[in-house]
């Protein structure tokens, strides 16, 4: 060997231990790669695009970066019955696509072992802009979302710690969870953030009133939904507002007080707050797809949108908890004509996203 | 001659490769006390009266003259820190600083500290159940006893409504109405004060002063193991007089302020051992 050599291999030994030395250090210091190369983890990160009409996301995408693979572990295990305690029930049990991921057979949620929940299933769709989620708010954080269903023994009946356990024993997932985290690990983190990475994805913002609201080219309402729209902009949007047509408020729409024989007296939010003045309020529901997700309300009393206005015209209870905006004239309820009625209607139709509805990316592969 | 150049040279080459080590990660493991540090033992010991708590078999009886026996009794001792007899504080750090204490489990009973300065200490404090920053924080933040998966965990999580329970006792009572599941009560313990509206905080800070005995943390002297006593019957007792034939179901509700308030006052030092 020559002294050059020696100098050479004195100082790739030197280089070696600074690599060596500083592997946990996400390879700021300029990594050196062992040969042969190993073959480098890396997914594909996810294209996510807000629309053009909405505001920036609530959810903190930097927490979870979105990834080609997550979103499709996601998917699979939004699509396995794995989740739940007999194997059956799926979260696409209760959200069906073509009901805009709400539940239309059932006014009650209908789970495990033909169990009866006590509230309407919700539909999903722009969980990215959700600031909390249920009929109460119980929960605020997206991630954290998917255990209560998981749990509840009235839905899947299972426990978090056993689906796990199932998940890291089945042929399938660890090849999944490798390909969206680098490793096989099956954690808690992984599973609830690969399942929101593909709840996250489901944007619904393709309406004919999207188009309309964004001004493409040939998107235009008919008389009848213009109509529609300025009544809806007078009497509703105070509550169903913007684009996401909710203000992700809690409140009190007069509904009739549940039968006296109903063993499940809701009281809302309140269970939440313990605040009295929480009594009986629900999260605004959006009304995106809308016409799609009979039934209707945190119970699903009504099974049409034409019951839905019709209480709102003529059945507003007028309690201490009522919204101060059904009862802005003094009386409770909203007027409408007939002719309103209709053109009202009409618009509430517009918010159907058949494109987000029949998404191949969101159906069972 | 040759060979040993070679082999100074590989010696260089290996003391390189060391150096290499050393001198390159000195910023990743900066030593997180300057000066010595030692350890510290706290030992929880649930006892009802004057007698060690056994869960499932013994009858107790409480102020109010119930009999009722223990069934689970699991509480998280979190943010502790131990205060210098000048006032000043040692904060055990965030991520080390998060304990379950189940009568189930004895291991879970012992928490040793580590990496404590050392020096004179006069008081441990300490929350029962987990602050609003963790309770509220993501959830790659929630392994360990905080993993809502209930691995360790045991329930300690609602998962309805998004927060950790602070302290759980369940158990068996004649006084208690008959359900489902027998005559039981529950009490579930959580509200750390909400998320973003307002709810009932229910995490108390219970300090517990050293009195006389001076605890001494030393580099390599006898690690002092302070054993504190956790007295069932004060979780009847306080406050609110908690009787299981009136309340034996309190969890998310008004009166889980009272609980909270009855337990904040269960514990109190039995012993230090500092030799």
């Amino acid at each position: 060997m020559t002294r050059w050599q020696h100098v050479g291999i004195l100082a790739a030994i030197v280089f070696y231990g600074f690599a060596v030395g500083c592997q946990n250090d996400s390879g700021k210091d300029g990594p050196v790669e062992p040969e042969p190369k190993p073959v480098e983890f890396k997914a594909t990160p996810y294209n996510w695009k807000k629309p053009a009409n909405f505001d920036d996301p609530h959810y903190d995408f930097t927490k979870n970066p979105l990834t080609v693979e997550g979103v499709a572990l996601g998917k699979t295990l939004f699509y396995d019955g794995i989740l739940s305690r007999d194997g059956a029930i799926t979260c696409a049990f209760c959200h069906q696509s073509f009901s805009g991921f709400a539940h239309n057979d059932h006014a009650l949620s209908h789970g495990i072992g033909d169990k009866i929940g006590t509230r309407n299933v919700p539909g999903i769709q722009n969980v990215a802009w959700t600031r909390a989620f249920f009929w109460d708010g119980g929960i605020v954080d997206l991630d954290l979302l998917p255990i209560a269903p998981i749990q509840n023994p009235v839905e899947m009946g299972d426990s978090l710690a056993n689906v796990l356990k199932k998940i890291r024993a089945s042929g399938q997932y660890p090849a999944l969870f490798k390909a969206a985290f680098g490793t096989e690990e099956v954690t808690t983190e992984r599973f609830l953030k690969a399942l929101s990475q593909f709840m996250l994805t489901m944007v619904s913002a393709n309406s004919k009133y999207d188009k309309y609201s964004r001004k493409e080219t040939g998107a235009s309402l008919t008389e009848s939904e213009l109509r529609g729209l300025a009544l809806f902009k007078a009497n509703c949007s105070g509550c169903h507002t913007g684009e996401l047509f909710t203000d992700q408020s809690f409140r009190n729409n007069g509904l009739r007080m549940q039968l006296a024989n109903s063993k499940d007296f809701d009281l809302g939010r309140y269970q939440i707050t313990l605040n009295l003045d929480d009594y009986n309020k629900f999260r605004v529901p959006s009304l995106r797809n809308v016409e799609r997700t009979s039934p209707y309300m945190h119970d699903g009393r009504f099974q049409t949108l034409e019951q839905v206005l019709e209480h709102y015209i003529n059945d507003v209870q007028d309690t201490p908890q009522l919204d101060p905006l059904l009862k802005k004239s003094g009386k409770p309820g909203i007027a409408l004509t007939t002719t309103d009625k209709a053109d009202l209607l009409a618009f509430l139709r517009t918010l159907t996203d058949d494109e987000y509805i029949r998404d191949r990316r969101f159906q069972p592969d | 001659m040759r060979k040993i150049r070679k082999i100074t040279l590989t010696a260089v080459g290996w003391l390189g490769l060391f150096t290499g080590i050393f001198w390159s990660c000195h910023h990743d493991n900066p030593d997180p006390q300057p000066g010595p540090t030692g350890s510290l033992q706290l030992a929880f010991d649930n006892v009802v009266g004057n007698t060690d708590l056994q869960l499932n078999t013994e009858n107790y009886t409480n102020a109010g003259g119930e009999l009722f026996k223990v069934t689970t009794l699991n509480y998280y001792v979190t943010n502790i820190r131990l205060k210098r007899a000048d006032g000043s504080a040692y904060v055990i750090p965030q991520d080390s600083s998060y304990f379950l204490v189940k009568e189930a489990e004895p291991a879970s009973q012992r928490i040793m500290l580590k990496n404590i300065p050392v020096g004179n200490y006069t008081e441990v404090s300490y929350l029962i159940g987990v602050d609003s920053l963790r309770n509220t924080m993501d959830v790659s933040k929630r392994t360990g006893v905080l993993d809502p998966s209930g691995g360790m965990t045991g329930g300690m999580y609602w998962d309805w409504n998004s927060g950790y329970i602070h302290f759980k006792m369940e158990g068996t009572s004649p006084q208690a109405p008959v359900t489902a599941s027998g005559k039981v009560f529950l009490y579930h313990i959580g509200l750390f004060g909400g998320y973003r509206t307002k709810t009932i905080n229910n995490l108390r800070t219970i300090a517990l002063p050293f009195g006389a005995t001076t605890v001494r943390v030393t580099e390599n002297g006898v690690v002092p193991k302070v054993t504190i006593q956790a007295d069932v019957l004060k979780v009847f007792e306080g406050s609110m007089k908690l009787r299981i034939a009136v309340n034996a179901d309190i969890m998310v509700s008004s009166l889980s302020s009272g609980v909270a308030d009855n337990y904040a006052r269960m514990f109190q030092i039995a012993t230090i051992k500092t030799d």
